[in-house]
């Protein structure tokens, strides 16, 4: 089990929901305005040569007033810079940020990847302008289920603007911060596999089973092999039955590769077979040791038990040995 | 037009188990027993009775006394519903079913050990649930992962193409053509996204021989019919889709999509059996059919319905696909509603529907004659079938 303690503590969803609104970062200027150098490392990095960029003459003929600045690149003017991430974390009151992941850690959600990222641009940027994001919480969701474990989405919207706090670009960022799902330890107990419904009509099979002797049953008034077993002949209407051992060899009539739905209790592709016994008679059962390209309808093959899963026993066969010369 | 039968059937036998407090057997013998009694008493082998009538109450179906008893092949079958309330109304429907001809022997049945299994009395109480027939049946697939109707069809698929040599682009070819019609068809869900052979073989394995676009869809939604004299139908505002012919089929040796123990597993004798009453009632033959409405959980199961339906000889229905004829223009235009993997999985209903449009003249894919339409019902299962055809 989780060591985490994973029922809802009071208040926290209403904690959680006071963030809604909430400012996470204060408008923060960028540290460099708009400028040439920092376009061109970047439209080299993205291997981005669109000339309105780099060269005022063919931003001009354009229409525009001179360079730009690629309109997804908003975002890199107003990053941290190298210096910020290496150093050590401020002294000073935590912001709204930290306190919003303090939280989430309270609820068990430890982890991060981020999702998605919506951007809308206003108007492009040009060398000279300076750059200032403020960031606020639009939402965060209920609890989710999710493949990597669960958690909850958080949306946060970022807003650009300009020297005289006109918007230029917004930036809706969705997180999803989780609690790791556990690994499955590696000696686990596979899940079981669906119990047949025994009942007195069918009980004898999977008794024999458990003594792992493959019955079939038999009509004693007309001596009438019959699989799937039932109280009554269909041919001579007699109530009364007995068994037979089946010799355990048998000929592949049909197979199916299941590959979904998974099942917890079997590795996908597995391989279901309609086996016809030499008795006649024909029974539902799985295939081992044979790939699924290998298995052909007609093949030979013969009984063996499966005892993965100890209650209850169960016939599946295997190909039949072949012979030596 | 008011139909009567008063006074065209009665009962000719009556059997019965002891009454006890622990039977000490199960429900299903119970019910083999008192229907053998029954037909001893009116002098009747189980090989006579083509018709059953139970509660939906029952726990033991059909498919499971008559197969225990060996009755083969049924024309009939039918439930009442709500608890003890459905006793008369078994005999009703029997009476129905002799006075209409669609049966000559049909037996009531209920049985159950009330009062060892699940006593009723003890009202909404903790108990375990009593294992069924329907339950125990289970028993033979699930343990060994055979538990979707996918997989249950894969079985029979894989027989097929080893029989007859057919491949998975037969199955394949009739997903494109449910496509193709759903694609105009506006109330489908795959309105206006066909697919191609390319398509079907790049989709992922399901249940081997079977791709994800052999099968049908999951859908919410809900479907219903009315039906009156067609007497009456003529003053009703739309053109009435006459009921030519109306049967059910359950086949020896029937189980729920399993029935893998019979002499060859290739075709559906229950829907062979269909065709029969439906040809044999209406006068019309394969040759009448101007279209069909053929049920499509699967697209493997949709090739021996051609063949039980005498469209084409057995094993050929891969050659009467492949040359068009399920097509508009072709021999059979099929499922032009875009069937159950292109419009909507409504167990069927929605198939009957569009047979409806199709006798109206008012289907989005309307093929030049549709004077009689055949449309089917679940494969794999006792299942049943009509044909509809115009007031002329």
């Amino acid at each position: 089990m989780s060591g985490h303690d994973e029922r809802p503590r009071p208040g926290y969803e209403e904690r959680l929901q006071g963030f809604t609104g909430r400012e996470l970062r204060p408008l923060t200027r960028a540290q460099d305005p708009v400028n040439q150098p920092m376009i061109r490392h970047w439209t080299e990095a993205m291997g981005d040569t669109n000339p309105v960029y780099t060269d005022a003459a063919a931003a001009r003929a354009t229409g525009r007033t001179g360079v730009v600045a690629p309109a997804s690149m908003v975002q890199a003017w107003t990053m941290r810079g190298y210096a910020a991430t290496v150093a050590p974390p401020s002294p000073s009151a935590p912001g709204g940020f930290d306190a919003l992941v303090a939280l989430l850690d309270e609820g068990g959600y430890t982890s991060v990847v981020a999702t998605d990222s919506a951007f809308t641009f206003l108007r492009e940027l040009e060398t000279g302008d300076h750059v200032a994001v403020r960031e606020t919480v639009e939402s965060v969701s209920a609890e989710k289920r999710t493949a990597l474990g669960t958690g909850r989405f958080v949306t946060t919207l970022k807003t650009y603007t300009d020297r005289h706090g006109a918007t230029v670009a917004t930036q809706r960022w969705r997180t999803l911060r989780f609690r790791p799902a556990p690994a499955a330890p590696p000696d686990a107990a596979p899940a079981p596999r669906p119990r047949p419904a025994v009942n007195r009509d069918n009980a004898f099979f999977f008794e024999g089973a458990e003594r792992r002797r493959l019955l079939i049953q038999r009509c004693t008034g007309c001596q009438t092999l019959r699989h799937p077993p039932g109280p009554c002949c269909p041919g001579c209407n007699s109530l009364e039955w007995d068994t037979v051992e089946a010799s355990g060899e048998g000929r592949v009539y049909s197979f199916v590769v299941s590959h979904h739905p998974r099942h917890p209790a079997f590795t996908s592709p597995y391989l279901v077979a309609v086996v016809e016994l030499a008795e006649g008679t024909r029974l539902v059962t799985n295939l081992t040791g044979v790939a699924p390209d290998d298995v052909t309808i007609g093949m030979p093959v013969v009984l063996d038990w499966l005892t993965a899963d100890p209650d209850p026993t169960l016939p599946v066969f295997r190909p039949a040995p072949t012979e030596a010369p | 037009m008011r139909g009567t039968f008063a006074g065209t059937a009665a009962v000719a036998g009556i059997g019965a188990t002891e009454f006890s407090k622990d039977s000490g057997r199960s429900e299903l013998r119970l019910a083999c027993e008192a229907v053998l009694a029954a037909l001893a008493d009116a002098g009747l082998t189980p090989a006579d009775v083509d018709g059953l009538v139970t509660f939906t109450a029952e726990t033991n179906s059909e498919i499971h006394v008559a197969r225990n008893t060996g009755m083969g092949e049924l024309t009939f079958f039918s439930r009442v519903g709500y608890g003890g309330g459905a006793g008369c109304g078994t005999v009703q429907q029997a009476a129905m079913a002799v006075a209409t001809g669609v049966a000559d022997v049909v037996v009531c049945y209920r049985a159950f050990n009330e009062r060892s299994g699940e006593r009723y009395g003890l009202g909404q109480a903790a108990r375990p649930m009593d294992t069924t027939a329907d339950r125990a049946a289970y028993a033979w697939t699930t343990p060994f992962g055979l538990s979707t109707p996918a997989q249950w069809v894969a079985m029979f698929a894989r027989r097929y193409l080893h029989e007859y040599g057919a491949t998975t682009d037969d199955f394949g070819r009739v997903a494109v053509v449910d496509r193709k019609h759903a694609a105009n068809n506006p109330a489908a869900w795959f309105h206006g996204r066909p697919i191609t052979l390319q398509d079907h073989r790049d989709s992922r394995w399901i249940a081997e021989p079977l791709r994800l676009l052999d099968c049908c869809q999951e859908t919410d939604g809900g479907q219903a019919l009315v039906i009156v004299s067609a007497e009456r139908a003529r003053d009703l505002p739309h053109p009435p889709a006459v009921i030519r012919s109306a049967a059910q089929g359950l086949g020896a040796d029937q189980h729920m999509m399993t029935s893998y123990y019979r002499p060859t597993i290739t075709g559906i004798p229950e829907m062979g059996l269909v065709g029969r009453q439906l040809y044999g009632q209406s006068g019309l033959g394969p040759d009448d059919i101007d279209a069909a409405v053929l049920y499509d959980h699967f697209t493997p199961l949709v090739l021996p319905q051609l063949e039980e339906l005498g469209f084409c000889a057995p094993g050929e229905a891969k050659d009467f696909i492949a040359d068009g004829h399920l097509e508009l223009g072709g021999r059979l235009p099929f499922n032009t509603h875009g069937g159950q993997l292109g419009e909507a999985y409504l167990h069927g209903m929605n198939g009957i529907a569009e047979a409806v449009r199709l006798v109206r003249g008012t289907s989005v894919n309307q093929p030049d004659t549709a004077d009689h339409v055949l449309v089917t019902a679940g494969t794999g299962v006792p299942t049943s079938g009509l044909i509809l055809g115009a007031d002329r």
